[in-house]
């Protein structure tokens, strides 16, 4: 649903974000307002073209139709309020003559001399008849007699980043004192998204230090959050795994906005963690157990064993399952134990860790593996299955001449 | 004045529904998709504590793996609380773990920690699936856990769908495990210089029921 304004000055006015943030000026002295969704706010298309006339005053033409062509030409047409109810386009805009919508000056000629006058006769034509007579812009102003939307709606630039930002009277040099400051401007920012029906993506503070460089954090988080609590939560639990080196002068607070999550669960789904407290619970181990510490494995690209990395976890993320066989599994010992390794042949007969030998009973192996060796960074190791007399079974791997307990299979 | 039983009988006659016994619900489990191990216990009860014990190289972390795999393979969100860092991201991977949808904590050998990480994860709720690895925990640690510990876990997790699974050396939460599997010791067949196979036995502790012991023989596909 669109409404449009027309008469003098209808462009500059600037009350408009009182009906709708999203609007266009279309010339000088038009603008269309997006209205979809605001029936439950505003009311019915009648009553929305009622506040509009009223808010603009005299000399101000409203109409309210489907699409936005319709809404800007039935109130350049008509004076007063108009309001056109879906469908009723073409009938409706039908008596409005051809110039209102603006045809190149040959083709009104055109239509002139054929006796077209009305956007009635223009709508009357045989489509294939204009098509190879007026050619594109002909069925253009063809289709546009007949009632229907061509032009796209372009809203003005929306703000595409919402700051805040506050300069205290005394310097804050405890995080407590500061949190009150930030629930300030987060709430400030929050008001402003919420307007817009936007969430927050990212969020970046700068503090500025007494004779310190600027403190800055950022927040990125994997899907637009809108409590400003969780957010506030997020940011003291950051601040203080990573707090300022000195007290705060100005504290500068930006959003990047996003639209938001839609919360729709299937019922057939798994369940799954709340995004939002997911974030706060991974912020609240990261602090716990260090930032490194909390996340999920992802296996690297190369035949070096064990190599992976810890990448920022998502609920709902996808993998590929793979084909499951159970089977013994192994456990690493991070670092590998380094130990002293009794050989005969070449196969370990015993190990020598902390002073005590213990006796091998059986051995598979060696598995050699290498890699790397065009890179610079060159691996090569030996591995072995040893079971020990006490019945464990664990890996043993020797690189560059000296022996390590990988781990154990368990 | 009518009795008690005369309003039970008039009731009755209008919802009788209400009064006559409801048939019961099968029990919510994850089926670890090994079958001796189903057949033993049923699969592993949701809402509720599980704890798989047994020594080193007994398997306890091999059947971790297997719960782990199957609830990542339902598109469930896992969190696995990793007490002395000894989680093989590779190995689990082969065993069926999506490790996209594995949460992993490291907590660098300190059982504190990991309790509190425990509790964090299993209040946020969500998780089809939180595991925490005790394994390489030394026994006599493992028993400092109190039980009012234990207590809590239980109480988080009764009326969730969430299975929280407890891998030991020992049994440390005691009676407030509703299942509990003992695994091992492994015991491998060699074949000269090569691994043929293990066996790996697990027996049911809790509860006490008629099946009580399976023995699983795998393929070792270790290393190399």
């Amino acid at each position: 649903m669109f409404a449009c304004l027309v008469g003098p000055g209808a462009a500059g006015i600037d009350w408009l974000e009182e009906f709708t943030p999203r609007y266009e000026r279309a010339g000088e002295d038009a603008v269309v307002l997006d209205l979809a969704g605001m029936g439950r706010v505003l009311g019915a298309p009648a009553e929305i073209a009622r506040r509009l006339a009223e808010r603009a005053g005299g000399g101000v033409r409203v109409a309210v139709a489907a699409h936005r062509d319709a809404a800007l030409y039935a109130a350049r047409g008509f004076a007063g309020v108009t309001v056109l109810a879906p469908g009723e386009e073409a009938s409706r805009l039908g008596p409005l003559p051809v110039e209102l919508l603006d045809p190149p000056a040959e083709l009104l000629e055109t239509l002139d001399r054929w006796g077209i006058r009305t956007l009635r006769d223009l709508a009357a034509l045989p489509a294939t008849g204009v098509a190879e007579r007026l050619g594109a812009a002909g069925v253009r102003l063809w289709k546009l007699a007949r009632g229907e939307g061509l032009s796209p709606f372009r809203p003005e630039a929306e703000e595409a980043r919402c700051a805040a930002s506050l300069e205290l009277d005394h310097p804050i040099d405890a995080l407590e004192p500061l949190s009150f400051v930030l629930s300030r401007l987060l709430r400030d920012l929050h008001d402003r998204l919420e307007q817009r029906a936007l969430a927050v993506l990212s969020l970046r503070v700068s503090l500025q230090l007494d004779a310190a460089p600027v403190h800055e954090r950022t927040l990125r988080l994997p899907v637009p959050l809108r409590d400003p609590l969780t957010l506030l939560k997020l940011l003291q639990l950051d601040l203080t795994a990573h707090p300022p080196t000195a007290a705060v002068l100005a504290v500068e607070m930006e959003a990047e906005p996003a639209p938001p999550r839609p919360a729709q669960h299937g019922l057939f789904l798994p369940p799954s963690p709340e995004p939002e407290r997911l974030e706060l619970t991974l912020a609240r181990l990261a602090a716990l157990v260090g930032e490194g510490n909390v996340g999920a494995a992802e296996l690297l690209d190369t035949h070096r064993p064990g190599a992976y990395r810890t990448v920022p976890f998502t609920a709902g993320a996808g993998g590929e399952a793979h084909p499951r066989r159970p089977r013994l599994v192994f456990r690493t010992f991070r670092p590998p134990r380094p130990v002293r390794v009794v050989c005969a042949d070449g196969v370990p007969e015993a190990v020598l860790s902390r002073g005590a030998r213990q006796e091998i009973a059986a051995t598979a192996g060696p598995w050699r593996t290498s890699g790397d060796w065009w890179r610079g960074n060159a691996w090569a190791r030996d591995d072995w299955d040893v079971a020990f007399a006490d019945g464990t079974l664990h890996r043993l791997s020797q690189r560059s001449g000296r022996w390590f307990l990988a781990g154990r299979y368990d | 004045m009518r009795t008690n039983a005369a309003l039970q009988a008039v009731l009755q006659g209008r919802f009788a529904s209400e009064f006559g016994l409801r048939p019961q619900l099968p029990p919510d489990v994850l089926p670890l998709g090994i079958p001796e191990v189903d057949a033993l216990c049923g699969g592993l009860p949701r809402g509720a504590l599980t704890e798989i014990t047994g020594p080193a190289s007994s398997g306890c972390t091999s059947l971790l793996c297997a719960a782990l795999a199957q609830a990542t393979a339902d598109e469930e969100t896992c969190a696995l609380v990793d007490v002395t860092d000894a989680f093989d991201p590779e190995s689990a991977a082969a065993a069926g773990v999506v490790l996209p949808r594995l949460l992993w904590i490291r907590c660098n050998g300190n059982a504190e920690k990991a309790l509190r990480a425990a509790d964090l994860l299993l209040q946020a709720g969500g998780f089809g699936l939180v595991a925490m690895d005790l394994a390489d925990v030394p026994p006599g640690d493992g028993r400092r856990i109190s039980l009012s510990s234990w207590y809590r876990f239980r109480r988080s997790v009764e009326s969730t769908r969430t299975i929280f699974l407890v891998s030991g050396q020992e049994p440390y939460a005691r009676q407030c495990a509703s299942l509990a599997l003992e695994a091992g010791p492994v015991q491998a067949e060699w074949s000269g210089r090569q691994l043929e196979g293990v066996w790996l036995p697990v027996r049911r502790r809790k509860p006490v029921g008629v099946a009580m012991e399976a023995r699983l023989r795998w393929k070792p596909e270790i290393a190399g």
